[in-house]
């Protein structure tokens, strides 16, 4: 048996954890079914709590596995440096928190089944491959295992048509992403002759002359592939409709987790083989950054349902974070994962208010559904006032620093431009994260909305709204663990 | 005394008050009345606290005092830097001194929802007396920008019935400002390597740079003070907003603009401010002029004061860009001065709304029959606004004058025919509401001004005319730290008028 070389598994330990936690889920719920609508409940009750012990137990294994060094695996296909341990820990908390939040709005829309929480574990293991990805093969696998289960789990609502609906669109949409990524990276490995990001990464480093011209279109392509996963402009038009038909605990996660393993991966892939095109590549994020910043602030406008606004500002969102990664240098991938981080507190803190709108046991998507929420639930009402001050980047909450690490970043790479239009459209963004609040505070009082609606949502709310509040007293954690994270990318 | 961290205690007692309220149950009427009890003690114990400020000052030292310092954000090299010097620190005692009046002012007149007003007005406090206080560009722009979310609340909860455009009003252009502040901010932190207030206020920026610094910091400060043509969200934001709102609004809000040019723009970017002189005159005058124009023609009592702070404002204004000690020192006491006439003034509106319900100037009249007393207070602070010798108006417009006169005695002719308008606005104002026959049927049963409403005014009535006989107390205290900074502007001056072409 000399012959057979077994790669070094401790780096994707919490991997294989949960992909065995995942399919043993997946056994237990397909086992144990004995009829009857109770029993379906009681399993997906039963699972959701396993999935829960799973995803801790994932989270553990990664703190566990962390080394001050970077450990490469499977080939060099697989890489596990404190970039992807960074953004693992907050995929997996994402993760979490989703699932915590979903089980209870699944059961009164009686679509609780055991399947959600497998494929939101398989999806949470797709991305955790996604961030660990040193190769574009371990790329595409890790990608395409996360969108699978999430075309899914977004036509989870089988009997709603809208859900139906965002499912079949995000699936087309996507697997036509999928292509042109497939194709971006084909086309590189025919100029390059390998899939390796390293091997990449020397191959274009070599004599400072321009590379051959298929290697950036297929850098475009690729770019344009990963760009659709984080809904940015133009690649973003899935995002409203999908945020809007998928049940709302999945358009948390959405919104969440998914954005924030792509974002990483689009940072890896940006910087690590392809660093050295940086002049070719920078002109392109600063496209897509200002176009998502500006659509973002100015389609939000008009929206009348929640759901749909926030898709819009998740839109704006990722182009403040994109101006992170135009600037091109640690400072700035360190500003990107900061945003991320706090956009995700914030999305979840709001999503979860989302989540506790419901009256006489139906859910509330309009925003003047909201109005005199202050006076019928003044500690949701306060909550969301929060988020949504948070998200215009007012200090001192967290939203602030996330924009000033952002904006930091920028002016050191003397992008101004990018800079005014970046401060100039949240001024316009300000508007609708304010209308949310008009409609809270000065409104008149709607109907109350239902006092036992999300017990876990509110847990959520608390947690997030305490974390955005006090971020200002002790930044430094964050601060400096994204630091350290932002330099494994810059290691050589 | 000195080890004690006065200025952290005092930016930070109001808060204390938020979580007493915060922890208030009960009843609704319980629940109020605690809530306005707290708030005044918090408040009243803030500034007995920061009085310990006035009679712990050093006026002979030009350099920042009770200064405070801890890493904040160490990888940034940020810190929580607190101090004072003689520009910032009589406008921390302006704000202690008004918090209090605000909370006993809405007494009454609040009814709904004071838990939350309360909380709004002292987290306020804690907002304004911080960015005073603040020594770190970026302690600065929390608070400096934080200020927004509890004064976006009191206008759109408490306001009047077009409270919902005034707040966004006054949000967005405040916002627009700012955030342009914030790249300069952050240019200038770049640039400089520090954060460290005291230290910017040394560095000499390229002058090239200076400009669009200058530009950025302009779009913040023109918007807050407010300056023509920016200032239309002020008569709107003024108008809706509760009394108190409007007196905070006036009294300290709009000071921010006024010391935004004399701790940032003025000293950090000398050159830049002597190159844009003639634009900020221009501003100034036509501001004076105009605004006063259109006060005259005002139907509505909180607008026609309203636009009179526009005006006021420009004296600001082109006292500190004089450049020299009398016009700095002036427009410091103008700022005072109109912050405690104009707060007075929203106060005197405010007596006669809480009665009558109305603003419009033509609902009033023959007033001082039922109300002597009223009319006498208003009578005082009317001629504080014209500038009345022995009221502190007086000595504010004067020194600006006498500045102004040195720098450019054009501007000084222009903004002295402002001062005329004003004199006309509001005797006009006056007149119309005070005297002439009482003769509408809903003022005959008016009432004086009630014990409470005689303690709201008592206070700034002292102010006022303590400023006005006997300026050197407050003078003396601005003397050091201006004269620091006329000298730094002077030798820009020098640089610019050696090197004319390096900046035109």
């Amino acid at each position: 048996m000399a012959d057979v070389n077994l790669p070094d598994l401790t780096p994707a330990m919490p991997e294989i954890l949960l992909a065995v936690a995942a399919m043993g889920l997946l056994m237990l719920g397909a086992f144990s079914r004995d009829g009857g609508e109770a029993a379906a409940l009681r399993v997906s009750r039963q699972v959701a709590m396993l999935g829960l012990v799973a995803l801790g137990v994932t989270l553990a294994a990664v703190l566990m596995v962390a080394k001050p060094s970077a450990a490469v695996t499977f080939e060099g296909m697989f890489i596990l440096d404190d970039f992807a341990i960074f953004m693992k820990l907050f995929v997996l908390v994402g993760a979490a928190l989703s699932l915590f939040m979903a089980q209870s709005y699944l059961e009164l829309h009686r679509i609780a089944r055991f399947e959600f929480t497998v494929l939101l574990l398989l999806a949470t293991l797709g991305m955790l491959l996604m961030v660990s990805a040193n190769d574009f093969l371990g790329l595409y696998l890790g990608l395409e295992m996360q969108s699978l289960a999430l075309y899914v789990i977004a036509a989870f609502h089988r009997d709603d048509v809208r859900s139906n609906e965002a499912g079949l669109k995000y699936f087309v949409l996507g697997a036509l992403a999928s292509g042109l990524l497939l194709y971006g990276t084909s086309l590189i490995y025919g100029y390059t002759g390998t899939t390796s990001f390293a091997a990449i990464a020397d191959t274009l480093h070599g004599d400072g002359a321009l590379p051959p011209a298929g290697v950036i279109v297929g850098l475009v392509f690729v770019m344009a592939g990963l760009a659709f996963k984080i809904s940015a402009v133009p690649f973003h038009m899935w995002t409203p409709d999908v945020y809007e038909g998928a049940p709302t605990p999945v358009t948390a996660f959405f919104s969440v987790t998914p954005k924030l393993a792509a974002i990483g991966l689009l940072l890896r892939v940006m910087l690590e083989p392809f660093g050295s095109l940086f002049g070719q590549w920078q002109q392109i994020v600063i496209f897509i950054s200002v176009a998502s910043m500006v659509l973002g602030a100015f389609a939000a406008i008009s929206q009348t349902n929640i759901k749909r606004l926030m898709a819009y500002s998740s839109i704006g969102h990722v182009g403040y974070a994109l101006i992170g990664l135009a600037v091109g240098t640690r400072e700035g991938v360190t500003a990107v994962l900061i945003y991320m981080v706090i956009y995700i507190v914030m999305n979840l803190g709001a999503f979860a208010c989302i989540l506790c709108m419901r009256r006489r046991g139906q859910m509330l998507v309009n925003i003047s559904d909201l109005a005199g929420l202050s006076k019928t639930s003044p500690a949701i009402a306060l909550g969301l006032a929060i988020f949504m001050f948070s998200m215009v980047g007012i200090p001192p909450l967290a939203g602030f620093f996330g924009k000033l690490y952002i904006f930091l970043a920028a002016i050191k790479g003397e992008l101004f431009t990018l800079a005014i239009i970046g401060v100039l459209s949240s001024v316009v963004a300000a508007y609708y994260y304010l209308r949310i609040v008009k409609v809270m505070y000065f409104d008149e009082a709607a109907e109350p909305i239902d006092r036992d609606a999300g017990r876990e949502a509110k847990w959520v709310i608390l947690g997030s709204a305490l974390l955005i509040v006090i971020f200002f007293l002790i930044p430094g954690p964050l601060v400096s663990s994204a630091s350290t994270a932002a330099a494994a990318l810059f290691g050589s | 005394m000195r080890d004690l961290p006065i200025l952290t205690l005092v930016t930070f007692l109001p808060l204390v008050g938020v979580a007493f309220i915060l922890s208030v149950r009960g009843d609704p009427l319980m629940v109020a009345r605690n809530a306005r009890n707290v708030a005044l003690l918090a408040s009243v114990t803030t500034f007995l606290v920061s009085l310990g400020l006035w009679f712990g000052f050093d006026p002979a030292g030009a350099d920042f005092q009770f200064v405070e310092k801890a890493a904040w954000m160490p990888a940034l090299g940020l810190s929580y830097h607190m101090g004072v010097d003689g520009i910032s620190v009589l406008f921390v005692l302006l704000s202690t001194v008004l918090i209090p009046v605000c909370i006993l002012a809405s007494w009454e007149s609040i009814t709904v929802r004071v838990k939350e007003y309360m909380i709004a007005f002292l987290v306020m406090e804690t907002m304004l007396v911080g960015t005073f206080c603040a020594l770190d560009l970026f302690l600065f722009y929390v608070f400096f920008e934080g200020v927004l979310i509890p004064m976006f609340l009191i206008i759109g909860v408490w306001g009047g019935p077009r409270r919902v455009y005034s707040a966004f009003k006054f949000f967005l252009f405040t916002l627009a400002g700012s955030v342009l502040m914030l790249l300069a901010l952050l240019m200038m932190y770049l640039e400089a390597g520090t954060a460290d207030i005291p230290t910017l206020m040394t560095h000499d920026f390229r002058p090239e740079l200076q400009v669009w610094l200058w530009l950025a910091l302009f779009a913040a400060f023109a918007v807050k003070l407010p300056m023509w043509p920016v200032h239309t969200w002020l008569p709107d934001a003024h108008v809706e907003a509760p009394t108190a709102g409007s007196v905070i609004l006036a009294g300290v809000l709009l000071k921010y603009g006024g010391y935004g040019f004399l701790r940032f723009s003025l000293p950090m970017l000398p050159d830049a401010s002597v190159m844009f002189t003639p634009l900020v005159y221009s501003m100034s005058v036509i501001a004076v002029i105009y605004t006063s124009l259109v006060a005259l023609a005002q139907e509505d009592m909180k607008k026609l004061i309203a636009y009179s702070s526009v005006a006021h404002m420009a004296y600001v204004t082109v006292g500190a860009f004089s450049m020299n000690v009398h016009g700095i020192e002036g427009s410091l006491l103008q700022m005072l001065s109109h912050g405690v006439v104009s707060a007075a003034l929203f106060l005197i509106v405010g007596v006669v709304y809480d009665r009558i319900h109305s603003r419009d100037i033509a609902t009033y009249g023959g007033l001082v029959h039922r109300m002597p007393l009223y009319a006498a207070v208003f009578m005082l602070f009317m001629l504080a606004s014209v500038g009345l010798p022995g009221t502190s108006g007086f000595i504010g417009e004067f020194l600006v004058l006498v500045g102004a006169f040195q720098a450019n005695s054009w501007v000084a002719l222009l903004t002295a025919i402002g001062m005329i308008l004003g004199a006309a606005y509001m005797l006009y104002l006056y007149r119309r509401v005070i005297f002439g026959m009482l003769t509408k049927d809903a003022l005959k049963k008016i009432t004086d001004l009630t014990p409470r409403e005689i303690a709201v005014f008592a206070p700034l009535v002292v102010l006022v005319v303590w400023m006005g006989v006997y300026p050197d107390s407050f003078l003396s205290i601005m003397h050091a730290s201006v004269e620091q900074l006329v000298d730094r502007l002077a030798a820009a001056q020098a640089d610019v008028a050696l090197s004319p072409l390096a900046l035109r």
